[in-house]
């Protein structure tokens, strides 16, 4: 979705003079687009995230509109606390974009997964969050929260090749259900959609794609859930806090007979890395996974 | 010693003080000597530094309090510049407040909210970033305490800064020698300041940090980013805080860090506001 992402900005900033791009000294041969187009506007501050988003706010306080950009761990967990004090304490529209979801960057090691950063940065209420499955997905909901007064976070994955999951999406909904008539339901977010959209070729099941918090899609989820005997939720993130502990929030806080099955990453590194296809096998949280759990 | 002295133009520093020992005393908080040891230098921005210009607040001068456990000096200063409302004073430290222990921006006249050490440079350099682009003179003034030159993220907003000569950003640093649990010079004391700013590719002057005079021409503007190394004395203007002393409490050994953390005793609170007076 990085192509997406810059094709996207730069189409909104021809159009709003305030968009701003900041990043952390990555983006090489992804951001030359917008450098190129806007220079005046294009900021590489370094390798300096907490640095990044402090201006960020500085420059949003002013009436601008940046944009931070950096690999998703650097972009949420590095400065959590300037994201915290800055942009969500005040209220500002920042947007800070984290590159490289799950294990988007596999053979880079454990050091560039993003398995934290949705359920680290959904801890705090004052943050929207967006997590688009595919190009066309990430363009529409850069558009929907391009005018939103707070700040978004957008979890996007480095893959271009993700592209037509959802055709022409409201890039403001948090909850696409993709077909199927089934007594399954899978869950997935972002990039793992597409996992669960493999599973869902094997088994009778129907697919639900999660892509927001602040809002979630609680009383959405809410209708869809009781239709479900079973549920079973994906996610390249860390069980505590993601897709499946907010799934199972909605479950228990409904009163909903549903069976959930929530696959995420449950054990700490295992000091390895792998193609992103291995190391989701080895969390247990590819396609073949989600069919076991169906079962 | 007794402080003695009245500024020239608008903002009464003894009335600064004295609303800073009473609302201290009243909601019965610390954080006492770090307030008075930056008295003087607020109140010299907003005798006449600060601009706001009428009918056009969003290109105001902005001042970050990043040593935001001094928010009380602040709201001192405001106060005194009609900035703030003198009534809501008495809602310090209360429940529901605007007037928190350090600053947030739903109290009138704040800018940024800070007390996370370490934010507010990295705000600053944003916020004079900011007005470069929309091409506005506006300026940018941001108050360090010594010990936030601990933090990384100081280093960061200082590098970005001289890196994109940032001309409209100001930095005092209030120099009173002391942090939260040691002297600077023992935490992180290797160096010198001054040369760590200027390698930095600032503008560096120091100057007594208690002078209206030396302040304000310290503070004047420079070909890059500038900082003003600020000499001050913590607890300044109340002689047992300067020296570490509670004179209620005999049992707590003198130490400089005492007034960083004690309230006020009813008796010492008299002390204190007979020394401004005098």
């Amino acid at each position: 979705m990085r192509r997406a992402f810059v094709e996207t900005l730069c189409a909104m900033a021809r159009e709003d003079e305030r968009i701003i791009l900041l990043t952390g000294d990555l983006g090489f041969m992804a951001l030359e687009p917008f450098r190129d187009e806007f220079p005046e506007r294009f900021f590489n501050v370094g390798v300096a995230e907490q640095n990044m988003t402090g201006i960020a706010a500085g420059l949003a306080e002013a009436g601008l509109r940046p944009y931070v950009y950096s690999i998703a761990t650097f972009a949420s967990l590095r400065p959590f606390e300037f994201i915290r004090n800055g942009p969500v304490l005040h209220r500002l529209p920042v947007r800070i974009v984290g590159m490289g979801a799950g294990f988007d960057y596999g053979h880079a090691g454990a050091t560039h997964y993003a398995v934290e950063d949705v359920a680290v940065l959904r801890t705090m209420p004052g943050l929207r969050i967006a997590i688009p499955c595919d190009s066309g997905h990430a363009a529409a909901m850069l558009r929907a929260t391009a005018n939103q007064p707070g700040p978004v976070y957008y979890s996007l994955s480095k893959d271009d090749s993700l592209r037509g999951i959802l055709s022409d999406p409201d890039g403001a909904a948090g909850l696409h259900v993709l077909g199927g008539d089934s007594d399954l339901l899978i869950l997935a977010m972002g990039a793992m959609v597409s996992e669960a959209l493999e599973a869902a070729k094997d088994l009778p099941a129907t697919v639900g794609v999660v892509c927001s918090f602040h809002p979630d899609p609680r009383r959405e989820l809410a209708e869809l859930l009781p239709r479900y005997r079973r549920v079973v939720t994906v996610e390249a993130q860390t069980v505590s806090g993601g897709l499946g502990a907010f799934v199972a929030s909605v479950i228990a806080e409904e009163g909903l007979p549903c069976q959930l099955r929530a696959l995420a990453v449950r054990e700490p590194h295992d000091g390895l890395s792998g193609s992103q296809r291995e190391r989701r096998a080895r969390y247990g949280i590819d396609a073949r996974a989600i069919i076991e759990a169906a079962r | 010693m007794c402080y003695v002295g009245r500024l020239p133009g608008k903002i009464d520093v003894r009335e600064v003080r004295r609303t800073i020992l009473r609302q201290s005393r009243r909601a019965n908080v610390g954080h006492i000597g770090s307030c008075l040891s930056v008295v003087d230098i607020v109140a010299t921005l907003y005798s006449g530094i600060v601009r706001i210009p009428a009918g056009n607040y969003a290109d105001r001068d902005r001042f970050v309090l990043s040593k935001g456990h001094a928010g009380l000096a602040l709201y001192a200063v405001l106060a005194a510049a009609g900035i703030l409302d003198r009534a809501e004073l008495d809602t310090f430290c209360g429940d529901a407040s605007r007037l928190g222990v350090h600053p947030e921006p739903h109290a009138p006249g704040v800018d940024f909210a800070t007390g996370s050490l370490g934010h507010g440079l990295s705000l600053s350099t944003g916020a004079a970033l900011a007005a470069k682009m929309q091409r506005s003179a506006r300026r940018v003034y941001c108050l360090l305490s010594d010990a936030e030159c601990n933090e990384g993220s100081t280093w960061e907003a200082a590098l970005f800064a001289a890196h994109h000569r940032l001309d409209n950003l100001t930095v005092i640093v209030d120099l009173n020698g002391q942090q939260a649990f040691g002297r600077t010079g023992d935490v992180l004391g290797a160096g010198s300041l001054d040369a760590r700013w200027r390698s930095f590719g600032w503008e560096c002057v120091e100057c007594d940090g208690h002078s209206f005079g030396k302040l304000s021409a310290a503070l004047a503007p420079a070909e890059g980013p500038k900082v003003v190394l600020a000499r001050t004395t913590f607890g300044k203007g109340v002689s047992f805080m300067e020296r570490g002393v509670s004179p209620s409490r005999p049992a707590i050994a003198t130490h400089v860090i005492n007034w960083h953390y004690l309230p006020l005793t009813a008796e010492e609170f008299d002390l204190a506001m007979a020394e401004i007076a005098a």
